[in-house]
């Protein structure tokens, strides 16, 4: 079906053919028609942020909890070049999201025009793929063919580049057919002869373990369903890295806990001494191995990821299945329960004794306090609290993230919402927005530190706005907690910037952007607290005052393996550990 | 040397053999696809030793980008795989592992002088099969197409006898046989 229309109608119409409920953006003279084409209509509802970085964070939160594809719609210049941190905390994290951005018209690019950038240079670097549309007539393929990147294969963020010219223009419009691509076919299916010898290995393991990311959070639910039924029928251990949690229900007897630089004891080591390690969509990522060489030094490893340069990055590995993990697992599935696989009974036993030693450990333990609330204490507090209803949490980045992953129970995917791979501070919130935007009758809470969320503040007044009730639990210690952990382990305890002097007042704060505001120091009243948090029927900001110095352990100090781990108790040895060439690391 | 076991970094500068790769890659010949080729290469610290592009198949729009590149048997892998994953990129084709691939540089040289010199060099640009395409009473422009050795010996002697300028071209390469890309 063809039709006439302007480009700006164009966009409108690609976006609900593509299914986009939400947008989220701030506007600007060059995209001033697109503006006015989305005045004219009701199906697509705007949401207005107040900094467009915040826009690319609620797309992200957005997408992240529904498995859907953010959309967000921003000016030339300061627009877009507010967009990039948002853009590369997409790209890092493999979460899709389609960006919009005006341009100065054709006949001016180049010129230095007003509130012009080179966008799709800038982008390039930080999207999965960019387009600069210069002629009506290609916008609707690429519009389509945008959300079709931005979705598949190993989801990312795609910017659409368009001159305000061409928004003016008229053409004709037509959702294309078909979505094969000239170039881009990411593979689905894996290799049977690849999936049969993984099947083989796993059958003669003695120690194995599946270690999980969020490529099976990318493959969606049935993926994560798929996870749990392997497992299960398997019987071996799981540990997932930050960006995998949920995909598999801590509360299952054979979840071991996040795994890395802050994973728990017995993750950690049941990688270090596995002999078959399972990897499904994770990537090998620096925090995660720690120091290379001494990296599961004995194990053969399995590596599932859609993504070939993803197989054998960091790590060599045996076998490298190239496909969605979905696909994948359905077919080791399938075929486990067709050959009647069973992994080596009394070896697995005695795999389990060894791991339940490592577990008796605690390693997440901490010495909790009547006089001042412990942050890990918040976190505990928080997850009774909330763990029964229909809950989304999202994180800024610190030390409050790490104890938000520890100490939050995860059960579903997409529940859990968090900068991995960029650590942008100041996601959290905005991300929160976009996830009560796509969920309005959930309970969103932003676990924060009081120095991230300076970083995107101003966004509480775009949860008023539209009504977003979003819970915002500062576990406030009044440092950059990460920075000074790490500068009291490595640098000598000469904390340098890290303290957050001159802090606002949070409860006048969420009450002058017309949120409730509440202060709590006490550990004995910390449940009433929370439980005002949640009972109030609007945005809320809760100032939880948490003790100072606390450390965030256990932790596998820079450039370490896995078996060199520090756990709490030995907090005060840690001063000679990391040599000078470790802090070279980060 | 410190003990690689009390080290905290990766065994890292482990020497393990660099080798130079010819890279055929056949690409969508829209806006920018060679910036992103190009950006690829300097955002992920590989090396460009030559890189030549050119539309290959013009109705189709296809064009083909030959790259030579140097790296460990590892970071060949990765540059394959990160070329693969770019949207515009139809394929890419390792033609060093595919056995001894046709490989040819076009360099244009000019060199100036009188005399003995003047002679040399004709019979030099004789000697390697260079064609002259331009001859004025004190200075010669060459024409010289070979392998990248070729050329560089050609140059070296061009120095000698008054060497002004050099364009090349880089690498143009071809897998043998019968089999296309
Ligand atoms: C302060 C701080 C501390 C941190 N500490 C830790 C820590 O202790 N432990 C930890 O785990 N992380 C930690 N992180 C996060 C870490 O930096 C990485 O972001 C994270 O480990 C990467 O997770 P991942 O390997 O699951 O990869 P992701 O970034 O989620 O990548 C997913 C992988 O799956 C693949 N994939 C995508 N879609 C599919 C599909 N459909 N099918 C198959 N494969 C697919 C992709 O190609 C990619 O290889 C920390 C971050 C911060 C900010
Ligand atoms: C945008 C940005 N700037 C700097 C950093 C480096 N950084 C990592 S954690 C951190 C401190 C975070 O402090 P806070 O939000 O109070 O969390 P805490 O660690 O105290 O829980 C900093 C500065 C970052 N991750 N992101
Ligand atoms: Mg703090």
């Amino acid at each position: 079906m063809l039709e006439e229309m302007t480009g700006a109608e164009m966009v409108v119409r690609a976006l609900k053919d593509q299914g986009v409920e939400h947008v989220f953006g701030y506007p600007g003279g060059a995209v001033l028609p697109i503006y006015d084409a989305l005045f004219h209509q009701e199906d697509l509802r705007h949401i207005l942020v107040r900094h467009e970085q915040g826009a690319a964070h609620a797309a992200e939160g957005y997408a992240r909890s529904t498995g859907k594809v953010g959309c967000l719609l921003v000016t030339s210049g300061p627009g877009a070049t507010n967009v990039v941190t948002g853009l590369t905390d997409a790209l890092l994290d493999s979460v899709p999201i389609v960006c919009i951005t005006g341009q100065v018209p054709t006949h001016l690019i180049g010129s230095d025009a007003f509130q012009e950038c080179d966008t799709v240079g800038i982008t390039r670097h930080c999207t999965k793929h960019n387009y600069l549309v210069k002629t009506v007539a290609d916008l609707p393929r690429v519009l389509h063919e945008a959300f079709h990147v931005a979705r598949t294969g190993r989801p990312g963020p795609v910017v659409v580049d368009i001159p305000k010219d061409v928004q003016f223009a008229r053409g004709t419009y037509a959702r294309p057919r078909d979505n094969q691509h000239k170039t881009y076919r990411p593979r689905l299916k894996g290799d049977l002869g690849k999936i049969k010898a993984a099947l083989a290995l796993m059958a003669q393991a003695r120690k194995p373990v599946f270690y999980t990311g969020g490529g099976v959070i990318n493959s969606g639910r049935h993926a994560a369903m798929l996870l749990r039924e392997l497992v299960h029928l398997t019987g071996f251990p799981i540990t997932s890295t930050l960006m995998g949690l949920g995909a598999f229900p801590a509360s299952d007897a054979q979840w071991l806990g996040m795994l890395g630089m802050h994973g728990s004891y017995e993750a950690n080591l049941a990688m270090h001494d596995c002999d078959v390690m399972v990897c499904v969509g994770a990537r090998f990522d620096d925090r995660i191995t720690g120091r290379l060489d001494a990296f599961s030094p004995n194990s053969r490893k399995i590596h599932i990821d859609i993504d070939p340069s993803s197989i054998n990055k960091n790590v060599k590995v045996e076998i490298g299945i190239l496909g969605d993990c979905g696909h994948v697992l359905e077919d080791m599935v399938r075929l486990w329960r067709e050959t009647a696989s069973r992994a080596d009974k009394s070896a697995l036993a005695a795999w389990w004794r060894t791991i339940e030693d490592w577990r008796a450990k605690k390693s997440f333990s901490y010495r909790n306090s009547t006089e001042i609330i412990k942050p890990q204490y918040a976190v505990e507090r928080l997850y009774a609290a909330v763990k029964d209803r229909n809950h989304y949490i999202t994180t800024e980045v610190g030390q409050h993230q790490m104890w938000a992953a520890q100490f939050f129970h995860f059960q579903e995917p997409n529940r859990w919402m968090t900068s991995g791979g960029l650590g942008t501070m100041g996601y959290g919130l905005p991300a929160a927005i976009g996830v009560q935007v796509a969920h309005p009758d959930a309970l969103v809470i932003d676990i924060a530190g009081e120095a991230s969320i300076l970083m995107n503040m101003q966004e509480m007044s775009t949860a008023i706005q539209h009504r977003a009730p979003v819970k915002v639990f500062i576990l406030n210690n009044e440092y950059m907690g990460m920075v000074r952990q790490w500068q009291e382990l490595l640098h000598g305890g000469r904390y340098a910037e890290s303290y957050t002097a001159a802090l606002p007042d949070f409860v006048k704060l969420a009450e002058a952007y017309g949120a409730h505001g509440i202060r709590c120091c006490d550990p004995g009243k910390l449940d009433e607290a929370i439980a005002e948090m949640i009972a109030a029927p609007g945005p809320v900001i809760l100032d939880c005052v948490v003790s100072k110095e606390e450390n965030c352990f256990p932790m596998i100090p820079s450039g370490k393996a896995h078996n060199e781990m520090l756990l709490g108790e030995t907090a005060e040895d840690i001063g000679g550990v990391i040599d000078e060439k470790g802090k070279a690391l980060v | 040397m410190p003990d690689s076991s009390t080290s905290h970094y990766p065994a890292a500068p482990k020497v393990e053999p660099v080798a130079r790769h010819t890279l055929a890659v056949t690409v969508d010949n829209e806006p920018g696809v060679l910036a992103r080729i190009a950006g690829m290469f300097s955002g992920r610290g590989y090396n460009i030793e030559s890189l030549t592009v050119s539309e290959t198949e013009h109705a189709s729009h296809v064009s083909r980008i030959t790259i030579v590149t140097s790296g460990t048997a590892h970071v060949i892998e990765q540059i394959k795989s990160q070329l693969e994953r770019l949207v515009p990129v139809h394929g890419v084709r390792d033609l060093t592992i595919e056995g001894e691939a046709i490989e040819r540089e076009l360099a244009l040289v000019k060199v100036a002088g009188k005399g003995e010199h003047r002679v040399e060099a004709l019979r030099l640009a004789a000697a390697f099969g260079a064609r002259t395409l331009d001859a004025t009473l004190t200075s010669f422009v060459f024409e010289l197409t070979g392998t990248t050795d070729e050329i560089d010996r050609f140059i070296a002697m061009m120095t000698v006898v008054g060497l002004v300028e050099v364009s090349r071209t880089g690498i143009a390469a071809m897998s043998r046989g019968a089999e296309g890309m």
